[in-house]
């Protein structure tokens, strides 16, 4: 029989074609998705740096000629100490000394006093990077024009003194370090509570529950629970941890006595709560990637089952639980809405001591600063949020390094 | 011993294994004689690896699996209420179809079970003897602390076998253990069977009729029953030497004679 029914030759390749160009209008779709994905990306970035850096006009109420004869950045330490000491009063310098030993502070931190204190930086107008590049000239004639005085200096808000200075009202002298030490607590408190639990939870649904109508519910409910909104957990914080178990959250319970369940502990166990579902789903994909050879293996030997998952099952999994867990708390890390509801203080200078202080948090601070009328506050807005991606992206990078660190054994 | 009768190591009455209500095996009636290698064999399907798994209650971990019967092993029924599995699983052993050694040590393989057993002898000495046992000491007494992962196939199923002997067991039962292995080392694990007969119970599955008439001494054939039920059962038991010279079934001896089908 020489009939077939496929097409040959000619019409073969007419066919042929056909199917080419179908894959490429595909191939080409694809690519353009890609393409979209990384253009917001950069604009995303772009929008940042954009903010972080640029032109600044300003002003010294005082003139530096007033304290001192040489350049402010010619002063050593102990040139910068007697500049203070002599031109603040005693009661403020005392103040200051009793925050922190003036001898201990950095002398960048020192440099920033004077300005802040003694020269009095009042700021004009701030530009983005792009518009100070691309128009720097008429810049500079505005300023010349609007405010003779002024300087005008190109600058990075984002700034070593920037990290490790508290808030201030001003600025030009706020910086993001209670805003991390808060978010981190808020991180730490959250893994110590979800972790444990949440790998509980894992085990008992994939090693031990039955594959009933009751665990099947269960099942369904966490993957549900994962995408309910942020806010809604910060109603169930407030609720609960703030309002319920203050005893325990202001740590009223342990003695502590000037605050109330606004704590860091307070937001910590909800963003644990928040990222609970998320770490109990990927710790049970974890599980299951554990192979069932490797089960049999142990109860073949005589192994109970809690020998099995102990033994075997929890630490072939680990890796895969300790990644999918950072990838969820990186979740938690850039929440707003919860905390803004369970009560993150706005203003704050006083670093988090522990689980029962007052806080903040950086997209807190973020959110508090954009605001703000004053254009320089969008500057350090700009460069807070670049704090936290880079918080962000070092979470992630540990999590992807973990997993790459763990050779596939079977 | 003076009488003739032959010691029976485990033996099944009236068993059915179910997968829900699906009947994989009916109605096997055998009794298993200690320190022989007994074979299972028959056309993939017929239920050889589920009657296995049942000695050593492997199946329960399949949620839907339950048998009716007995299994009886030194008069005492494996699926009474109060028979504990991992007690069944310390004495009746297994080694399975793909070896399956644990992510650890060599060493560690073979100490794993008897730590967790409550061994109290000295370990480096198990762990040569059970490895000698496999016929895997020469191999890897140099490299104990080495992942077990870097054995070969076959290497790693003896190192299996080690690890099941390890442990003591009764019976070690073997579902298909050299089919992912190349001939000689096939042939290894077939020439250590029939030393681990001195001293052990074997019951092993195989689909390579060569090696059930090699290594074993009585041979199960089992077949899907023939009135359409899909289940598999025992259709014939006897000595290996009978089963493949002379059958009492006519469907066995179109199957070991690769007439079947
Ligand atoms: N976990 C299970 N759940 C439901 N049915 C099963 C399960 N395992 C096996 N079966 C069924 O039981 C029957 C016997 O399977 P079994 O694995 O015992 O066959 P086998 O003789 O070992 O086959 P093979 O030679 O291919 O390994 C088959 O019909 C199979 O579909
Ligand atoms: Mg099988």
């Amino acid at each position: 029989m020489n009939h077939s029914h496929y097409p040959k030759d000619d019409s073969f390749r007419v066919s042929l074609n056909g199917r080419y160009r179908i894959a490429n209008l595909w191939q080409g779709l694809f690519f353009s998705a890609l393409v979209i994905a990384i253009l917001s990306l950069v604009a995303l970035l772009y929008n940042v740096v954009d903010g972080a850096f640029g032109y600044v006009a300003y002003e010294y109420k005082h003139a530096p000629s007033e304290f001192t004869a040489k350049p402010l950045d010619q002063l050593n330490k102990q040139e910068l100490l007697e500049l203070l000491k002599t031109n603040l009063s005693s009661g403020a310098y005392k103040k200051l000394d009793n925050d922190k030993p003036m001898g201990e502070r950095s002398k960048s931190v020192l440099v920033t006093l004077v300005l802040e204190r003694l020269f009095q930086i009042d700021t004009k107008q701030t530009w983005s990077m792009t518009d100070s590049i691309l128009h720097s000239n008429d810049i500079k004639a505005e300023v010349a024009d609007k405010y003779p005085k002024a300087i005008l200096e190109f600058r990075s808000w984002l700034t070593p003194v920037f990290l490790t200075t508290p808030m201030s009202s001003k600025a030009e002298f706020a910086g993001v370090r209670t805003a991390i030490l808060g978010s981190l607590w808020m991180v730490g408190i959250a893994i110590l509570f979800a972790l444990p639990i949440g790998t509980g939870a894992a085990i008992y649904l994939q090693e031990y529950a039955d594959k009933n109508f009751i665990n099947r519910i269960i099942q369904t409910n966490i993957n549900n629970l994962a995408g309910v909104p942020s806010i809604v957990y910060g109603m169930l914080g407030l609720a609960i941890f703030v309002r319920t178990f203050e005893g325990f959250t202001s740590g009223s319970m342990f003695g502590v006595t000037d605050s109330n369940g606004r704590t860091v502990l307070s937001a910590g166990l909800t963003m644990g709560t928040l990222v609970l579902p998320l770490i109990i789903i990927n710790a049970q994909e974890a599980i299951k990637a554990v192979p069932d050879s490797l089960r049999q293996a142990a109860f073949g030997v005589g192994a109970t089952r809690w020998q099995t998952v102990w033994h075997h099952v929890l630490p072939n999994a680990l890796p895969g639980i300790l990644t999918g867990s950072i990838l969820a708390v990186s979740r938690a890390i850039g929440e707003t809405a919860p905390l803004i509801v369970v009560g993150a203080s706005t203003f704050i200078s006083v670093d988090p001591s522990g689980p029962f202080s007052k806080f903040t948090a950086l997209p807190i601070q973020i959110y508090q600063w954009t605001t703000r009328a004053q254009s320089e506050f969008h500057s350090i807005a700009a460069s807070a949020i670049i704090v936290l991606l880079i918080l962000l992206l070092t979470l992630n990078a540990t999590a992807v390094l973990l997993r790459n660190r763990v050779q596939r054994k079977y | 011993m003076q009488n003739n009768q032959p010691e029976i190591a485990i033996e099944t009455k009236n068993l059915f294994i179910f997968y829900g209500s699906f009947a994989a095996v009916s109605e096997v009636n055998i009794k298993i004689e200690k320190q022989k290698v007994t074979a299972i064999i028959g056309p993939s399907g017929c239920g050889k690896s589920t009657l296995l798994r049942a000695f050593n209650r492997m199946n329960d971990f399949v949620p839907s699996s339950y048998v009716t019967g007995e299994i009886l092993l030194q008069g005492q029924n494996l699926y009474s209420k109060n028979i504990d599995p991992v007690e069944v699983r310390r004495k009746i052993g297994m080694v399975f179809q793909k070896p399956n050694p644990f992510p650890k040590s060599i060493y560690e393989n073979i100490s794993w079970g008897a730590k967790i057993n409550g061994f109290k002898g000295n370990m480096d000495e198990l762990v040569e003897q059970s490895l000698r046992g496999a016929a895997l000491w020469d191999e890897v007494k140099d490299k104990l602390k080495k992942s077990a992962y870097e054995l070969s196939g076959g290497q790693q199923q003896r190192l299996c076998i080690a690890r099941t002997i390890a442990i003591q067991p009764e019976i070690i039962l073997m579902d298909e253990p050299a089919s992912a292995l190349d001939p000689i080392s096939t042939l290894r694990i077939e020439e250590l069977m029939q030393e681990l007969k001195q001293n052990y119970t074997i019951i092993i599955v195989t689909h390579n009729m060569q090696q059930a008439a090699r290594v074993s001494d009585y041979t199960a054939m089992m077949m899907l029953e023939k009135d359409g039920s899909r289940s598999g059962t025992v259709i014939e038991f006897s000595e290996t030497k009978r089963i493949f010279t002379n059958p009492k079934d006519k469907r066995t001896e179109d199957y070991v004679t690769g007439r079947f089908g």
